[in-house]
């Protein structure tokens, strides 16, 4: 490890923006936030995996990862960040890395060539280079090929130092944060800028959420300049400076960036959320709220209560029909830390029942929302064992499991209906139609008929016997065409050995 | 639910093909077979041609080829011409005659004609059966044909049974939307109880594409004539499909023996339900093989039903193959909101569909502009491409797409292989969103179509 990455690391680490950082004791901040992985136990992605989620949706660059194949051969294009028009950013692109590259150090020559090859028959505004743990390890100076190539080819080459080794997914997102607080953000002027332009953090448009939102901000007349990094170009990114808040998604991913920018340019930042009613209604109050602030026009706060009123209505009115299918319904809620309270609000608001939520990754205070929600008997968890999952789910204890792919198969192995509410989801849940998505598909997992279907017996026993009344009942239902035919209804009574004889 | 006849004048783009090709279908089920068309040559090559260019085999195929003499003065010198020329140039075990509609609208005497010709003939004839369905092509479809041919069959080669009852025989009465893969599998599943399968027609010996090592000018392969003689002597009968029932209990009249229509044998009941019965009959447990089959489905189900919820299908087929499709597609949480079929039929009734109307696939376009998949043969793909929605070729004739003879879709691992084949054509369709179709604003406009189907990859 790199002497500047380990200081990067460290002052990722000690973040003061961080409200679990800033509880901590001098001695147990020094020692970071990632717990140290166990073997044999872990799960979830490595640093690298991290930098290029946040890095990789800025739709025009390309995305060079530095390794062996399997860094990029083995995840490139799984994840579903939607562009409104370059594709490039899906092209998977990487060094491959062989024996002998590594053996006779040839990779830095061969990482130079790479970009040449991308910069000539490509032609992106940038390229963003990715180390991994092999380049990492032998020494490759990332920094240096890319300031070189920059250079030469004369277009931003970005050197993204987050080596899988070096700690958990999150670690990564931080690590991109850094990378483009140190080389692109602020490298480029907007072509416009308006008293009313914001950007929005952590928000990486999966499936396209960031459109289910970001026609609410232009209603408002407020502008998104860039959206880091969603549907994002580079030029927008590289001019974000100049915006006049930032909202911050997922806010433990890029927290370190906002309090820079909040630094360095004085961009004040809030923590927000799209998922649900009344949390998408308070991202558009606290947007404007800080645009006053900040000088636009105070009739702003105005216009965005009358549009707040108005979509929830809209939205509320969209929910009723749904209102009496999903009443009583049990719902096992098992995410990480996603600040989806405001979901599970609206969901109770249906006459939906939370039987149990997990909060591994959640905060004191989320701890707290959720007992005032689920003042009765609230089933909460730390992370609940496979087994212990199949049991409850098996056993009925809930009718529908929401949560990441992860757990998708403890939940249809023990024939109960899942709904996958992680980012590698296909729907889109943001903002107020998300929210009526969101329930809809809920309401399509639930109402579909194979369940029924799955959960009801074999007519035969594990060993293939048909129990003597399981095959009358089989047999009826095979006869159930033509109940009307005597010699059919003598067969539909006739057992094996009669069958034998006759 | 409603299935009133179509009220138009014309028929666009037909769905229906005609009943004496069904019945030419059944008749290729029998081994060392050929049907021979009481008609015009062009009946026979038209015919003809579309089960070369679904099967792309050869098909034993002979017309009696009536002129304008002959359709004024009677046609049994043509027929009786034709089958003596069959005999000498093919030797035939078995020639299977269809009317068409030409000789029907004439008015033959079939029966009378034929009887005189076999008596007459019958050192010429002598072992080669001859068999004669009604089957004018103004009347039904391939499915009408297909059982009016078995029903001959039956009435004609299987004698009231004077053998001894073998208990461990079953009959099997394919239904026409049935493949020859599809009634291989059947077979091989009832015989996996320790029983032996007979199957009437069995279009799943000759029909399945192979290469012979010598040429044969007849069918190569099908129901030998004389199991077919000795059907009443099964313990069994098991028709598959509504129209078989007729033939179901000419057999029960002729042997005595039990039988059971079942409805479909697609999906996780209807399969259970037929290992059931199977179990019964032959007394033995249901084989561990089926169980993990089983097992695979409902993990199919599983996995497939992300993709199904919601879907708006539309389906163009035969009474009972629509019957079977829909149902399969409702029980997957599909929604069939239109079945174009080609004739009446007591099943129409329980087809599972908004809309079941008898009609052409113009009827299915119609009624198809805003669903997800349509379900056909062939001839859906102007349509389709009109509709710009994925095609599921079923049925018959599928002349542009390799292998249809092998589609298996029946039975707990052909359930399971076409419930992912369907899936994939809907992952193929996989929509991508974009700032248009997910504007909060638009949606507001649109609120009546929010119930669009969400497409995912789980």
């Amino acid at each position: 490890m790199t002497q500047t990455l380990k200081e990067t690391i460290a002052s990722v680490f000690d973040e003061p923006a961080c409200a679990a950082n800033a509880a901590k004791d001098e001695k147990a901040r020094k020692k970071g936030c990632s717990k140290p992985l166990t073997p044999g136990a872990a799960a979830g992605g490595c640093a690298f995996d991290g930098a290029k989620i946040v890095l990789q949706p800025i739709t025009d660059a390309a995305h060079l990862v530095h390794g062996p194949l399997a860094c990029e051969g083995n995840g490139w294009d799984n994840r579903h960040a939607a562009s409104s028009g370059p594709t490039l950013y899906r092209t998977g692109f990487t060094t491959d890395l062989s024996e002998l590259d590594i053996v006779l150090g040839n990779s830095e020559k061969r990482l130079y060539r790479a970009i040449r090859y991308i910069a000539e028959t490509r032609r992106p505004p940038a390229i963003f280079v990715y180390s991994t743990c092999v380049s990492a390890l032998i020494g490759d100076d990332l920094n240096a090929v890319c300031e070189h190539a920059s250079q030469k080819f004369g277009l931003p080459v970005i050197p993204v130092d987050a080596p899988g080794f070096v700690g958990s997914k999150q670690l990564g997102n931080k690590l991109a944060g850094e990378t483009l607080f140190a080389h692109v953000i602020g490298t480029r002027e907007p072509e416009v800028s308006t008293p009313t332009d914001i950007n929005i953090l952590g928000e990486y448009n999966l499936s396209g959420e960031l459109w289910q939102v970001k026609p609410l901000f232009e209603r408002l007349g407020i502008r998104l300049h860039a959206c880091i990094t969603g549907d994002a170009r580079y030029a927008e990114v590289a001019s974000a400076h100049r915006s006049k808040v930032n909202m911050m998604v997922c806010s433990a991913a890029l927290i370190n960036l906002a309090r820079k920018m909040e630094e360095r340019w004085g961009i004040p930042y809030f923590e927000g959320s799209f998922y649900g009613v009344s949390d998408t209604s308070d991202a558009l109050r606290q947007t404007s709220r800080l645009l006053v602030s900040r000088g636009a026009d105070a009739d702003l706060l105005d216009r965005t209560e009358a549009l707040i009123a108005e979509e929830e209505a809209r939205v509320w009115q969209r929910l009723a029909p749904y209102r009496a299918r999903l009443k009583g319904k049990r719902v096992l809620l098992y995410t990480g830390g996603v600040k989806s309270w405001s979901v599970v609000s609206a969901l109770m608001e249906l006459g939906i029942e939370i039987v149990g939520t997990s909060v591994r990754k959640s905060t004191d205070e989320d701890k707290t929302r959720i007992k005032q929600l689920m003042k009765e008997d609230p089933h909460i968890f730390e992370a609940i064992p496979p087994r212990e999952m199949y049991r409850m789910l098996r056993d009925g204890e809930a009718d529908i499991m929401l949560s990441g792919g992860r757990t998708q198969f403890i939940a249809l192995k023990a024939k109960t209906p899942w709904l996958d509410i992680n980012q590698e989801r296909h729907q889109a849940f943001a903002g107020y139609t998300g929210m009526v998505e969101l329930v809809r598909c809920l309401d399509l997992a639930l109402s579909n008929p194979i369940w029924s279907q799955i959960r009801a017996p074999a007519p035969f026993d594990a060993d293939g016997r048909v129990a003597k009344v399981a095959r009358r009942n089989g047999l009826q239902s095979v006869l159930e065409a033509a109940p009307d035919k005597p010699f059919l209804r003598k067969f539909a009574g006739a057992d094996a050995q009669e069958l034998g004889e006759c | 639910m409603s299935h009133p006849i179509v009220a138009k004048p014309v028929a666009i783009n037909p769905l229906k093909s005609s009943a004496p090709l069904g019945a030419a279908m059944a008749f290729l089920g029998i081994e060392g077979g050929v049907p021979l068309f009481h008609g015009s040559q062009g009946c026979t090559a038209f015919a003809l041609v579309a089960l070369v260019r679904h099967f792309k085999e050869t098909i034993p195929f002979q017309t009696t080829a009536m002129n304008e003499v002959s359709t004024i003065l009677g046609g049994a010198d043509h027929l009786e011409e034709a089958l003596l020329n069959l005999k000498s140039r093919m030797k035939p075990q078995f020639i299977g005659v269809c009317s068409t509609a030409l000789t029907e609208t004439r008015g033959e005497d079939f029966v009378g004609d034929l009887r005189t010709i076999m008596e007459r003939r019958a050192a010429e004839l002598a072992g080669t059966k001859v068999v004669f369905a009604s089957t004018p092509d103004f009347e039904g479809a391939l499915e009408t044909g297909w059982s009016k041919a078995v029903l001959a069959i039956i009435r004609a080669l299987v004698p009231a049974t004077t053998v001894k009852r073998d208990p461990r025989r079953v009959n099997i009465l394919p239904g026409q939307h049935l493949t020859p893969a599809d009634v291989e599998h059947i077979k091989d599943i009832v015989e996996s109880f320790g029983l032996t399968a007979v199957a009437l027609p069995d279009i799943s010996t000759s029909l399945d594409g192979t290469v012979p090592e010598q040429w044969t000018p007849t069918s190569y392969g099908g129901c030998p004539v004389d199991d077919v003689a000795r059907m009443g002597g099964a313990a069994c009968t098991i028709a598959i499909g509504e129209h078989m029932r007729g033939c179901a209990e000419a057999l029960h009249e002729i042997g005595g023996m039990p039988v059971v229509v079942l409805d479909r044998v697609e999906g996780l009941a209807a399969t259970d339900a037929l290992m059931a019965l199977l179990a019964d009959i032959s007394g033995r447990p249901v084989p561990k093989r089926h169980l993990r089959r089983r097992s695979q489905l409902v993990d199919a189900m599983l996995d497939a039903h992300f993709h199904f919820g919601g879907q708006k299908i539309a389906i163009g087929a035969e009474p009972d193959h629509a019957f079977a499709l829909a149902s399969l597609f409702q029980d997957m949480g599909a929604q069939v909101v239109v079945a174009i079929t080609t004739n009446a039929s007591p099943v129409l009734a329980r087809v599972p569909a908004d809309v079941v109307k008898i009609g052409d696939l113009d009827d299915l376009e119609a009624a198809a502009a805003d669903v997800d998949l349509i379900v056909t043969h062939a001839h859906g793909r102007q349509m389709a491409a009109r509709l710009h929605t994925p095609l599921l070729r079923v049925g018959f004739p599928i002349f542009d797409r390799l292998g249809p003879a092998h589609a298996m879709r029946v039975g707990y691992e052909g359930t399971r292989d076409f419930l992912f084949e369907i899936a994939n054509v809907f992952l193929s369709q996989e929509h991508h969103p974009t700032p248009e179709s997910l504007d909060p604003f638009r949606a507001s406009q649109q609120e009546e179509r929010h119930d669009r189907p969400s497409f995912s990859r789980h």
